[in-house]
């Protein structure tokens, strides 16, 4: 039963990844030298808004609350699991009293997760087909010309590539709205066609961003794995049974080689989250990455800790899903 | 014919390969600008009103200035070497953990490979962007440098653990590794003299990597506005730039010099070790 093997190992690493980062979560405001309550007051304070001393009072213990700082440490680690998997309520947000922080998550939320998805697929796709092409075909001009150019995008963080299109887009071709965002803003989404083109516009530069910095990983891992592919004896075989260039390409090199290409994709999750978050800072986009600013200009504790939570169960989520597809791909671990 | 050119040279020595140079040679360009050049502003880089506002680039200001009153250049050659300095603590803490955790990992297996590599490939799947914001938003206005670096290197271990693991299995099969264990060695010696030694140059091209993420960590608080925002680097180059809304008001210069300066410095670093990569690749087959 090789399958359920599988099934119930990477189960297990979800809930280790889970416990994992949400112990981290529950112990650096702890191990942190500074009292994060008397930051947030002093923070607060410091914004003008003006508190009498039993105001003040009641606030502290507000947020000592919020923080889970009452009774011991176990007790406080024991309350901690305990409001994230009961209910998951993280309060109302103090940037924007009294909307609760879930309310606020549950509107934004889906921006980031289309944005996210769509992006990650579209990149994917087209830097496992194109970089399967160019490492079987690696010595004609384009399969050069596009390393070259995968090369310098490679390395570039998403935000920078975010600023390079705004800066080219506000200055050379001003098409665009520079910041978007315009979409969300009194618009209630629902399904008619204004909505949907002002989303298109909105999300349309985030997506670029991220899809090119997305491509310029995929296509350079899977030109380097589909080169590898392509020196197996396999593939020398297929060429001398007579299968024409096309049909050893798609069916022999890149069915091959986009394996690891899986594993890389549910590998770096976090990574592509990280970066979506930026892209829409960057681009004021309506999701959970702007939402995520916004809490983090106003000192809103609550709200930090709900992002951060849904952001961690998110992310090991999509690697669960990522995981559980790839016995559908790869027969080896599918049969025995 | 193209065989027996390959023959002639044995020894391929570094410098044959393209991509290092181009990164290598841009690479110096930025640590002389950085630790040597820095050194020589006429003013500190980092207060305000020390030269005239919002001057486009000039003989003068070669770069121009920000509506702080800060030059351009002077400013961009302090940051890039404080954020050089970020990712050279990040890398070297996340480094030598990394290379220990994957080395232990590797050769004892058994619970405690498991172990450890179950924590590795959590911190490789956490998302570390949330998690450094908390941090750095918890030390706000007390980090340093330093500070800044160490919180990075939190999850900069992980990939290198993982990495080094893998080619610690496959050391551990070899002859000489068995036979200087069956002649009584001590297994710490054979780590640092039978086994370092191996791993060191491909170590070397994963560091240049870490350097890398680094920085990008630290231009992603920094555009946060949790970096250390009264210190000159990459990031707050940016992070003020865009406070001040540089890009509308036409101050091309100040927003553009950090983002070219890092397209330039991500390129350089990503070209060397890439060409470090395969100039091993190429030694070792």
């Amino acid at each position: 039963m090789r399958f359920t093997n599988y099934l119930v190992s990477r189960i297990v690493t979800y809930f280790v990844v889970i416990f994992v980062s949400m112990t981290f979560v529950f112990l650096i405001p702890r191990f942190s030298p500074i009292d994060p309550v008397a930051a947030l007051i002093g923070r607060l304070t410091a914004q003008g808004n003006y508190m009498d001393a039993t105001a003040l009072e009641a606030m502290q213990k507000s947020l000592k609350e919020t923080f889970g700082l009452e009774g011991s440490v176990l007790e406080q680690y024991a309350n901690f699991w305990k409001r994230i998997l009961l209910g998951g309520d993280f309060g109302p947000s103090y940037a924007m009293f009294p909307t609760s922080v879930n309310k606020l998550i549950r509107e934004s939320l889906p921006w980031t997760i289309w944005l996210l998805s769509l992006t990650t697929v579209i990149s994917w796709f087209l830097g496992n087909i194109i970089g399967a092409i160019t490492g079987f075909k690696k010595d004609r001009w384009y399969s050069k010309v596009l390393e070259n150019i995968a090369m310098i995008i490679r390395p570039i963080p998403y935000y920078i590539v975010a600023l390079t299109l705004i800066l080219l887009l506000s200055y050379i071709f001003p098409i665009f709205p520079m910041s978007a965002g315009g979409a969300s803003i009194g618009v209630k989404p629902s399904f008619n066609w204004t909505f949907i083109k002002d989303a298109l516009k909105t999300a349309f530069l985030p997506a670029l961003s991220l899809v090119i910095v997305g491509f310029g990983w995929w296509f350079l891992s899977m030109d380097a794995l589909s080169r590898d592919v392509a020196e197996e004896e396999f593939v020398s075989f297929a060429e001398i049974k007579g299968l024409t260039e096309n049909e050893i390409m798609f069916r022999y090199v890149m069915k091959n080689a986009m394996l690891p290409q899986i594993t890389a994709l549910a590998l770096s999750m976090g990574t592509i989250f990280n970066g979506a978050l930026i892209t829409e800072i960057m681009f004021s986009y309506p999701g959970i990455g702007m939402l995520l600013y916004r809490a983090i200009t106003s000192a809103d504790f609550n709200l930090m800790m709900g992002i951060i939570t849904i952001s961690v169960f998110a992310v090991a989520t999509a690697c669960l899903v990522v995981d559980i597809l790839y016995p559908f791909i790869d027969p080896r671990v599918r049969y025995r | 014919m193209k065989s027996k050119s390959k023959k002639k040279k044995i020894v391929v020595s570094i410098w044959d390969n393209k991509r290092f140079v181009v990164g290598f040679t841009l690479l110096m360009v930025f640590i002389v600008l950085g630790f040597i050049i820095s050194n020589f502003s006429p003013y500190d880089p980092r207060s305000w009103g020390t030269v005239p506002e919002e001057l486009p680039p000039s003989l003068k200001h070669p770069l121009g200035t920000t509506s702080l009153g800060r030059d351009v250049f002077w400013f961009l050659a302090e940051g890039i070497k404080n954020s050089l300095m970020i990712g050279l603590v990040a890398a070297i803490v996340g480094g030598a953990v990394g290379v220990t955790v994957g080395i232990t990992a590797g050769f004892s297996g058994g619970v405690i490979d498991r172990i450890l590599m179950a924590i590795t490939d959590t911190f490789i799947a956490v998302p570390s962007l949330p998690i450094l914001i908390l941090l750095a938003f918890l030390f706000k206005g007390r980090a340093s440098i330093m500070v800044l670096g160490l919180i990075i290197s939190i999850f900069s271990w992980a990939w290198p653990a993982r990495q080094v693991r893998a080619m610690a299995l496959s050391l551990r099969e070899r002859d000489y590794i068995s036979m200087a264990f069956f002649s009584g060695e001590k297994p710490y010696k054979i780590l640092f003299f039978e086994i370092f030694p191996h791993v060191i140059p491909w170590t070397i091209a994963n560091f240049i990597n870490a350097i890398l993420v680094a920085i990008g960590q630290e231009a992603t608080l920094a555009v946060l506005g949790l970096s250390a925002l009264e210190e000159a680097t990459l990031g707050t180059g940016i992070y003020w730039a865009m406070q001040y809304q540089a890009i509308f008001r036409g101050l091309w210069w100040w927003i553009a010099s950090p983002v070219v300066a890092m397209i330039i410095l991500f390129v350089s670093l990503f070209l060397t070790s890439k060409g470090l990569q395969e100039h091993l690749a190429s030694r070792r087959s």
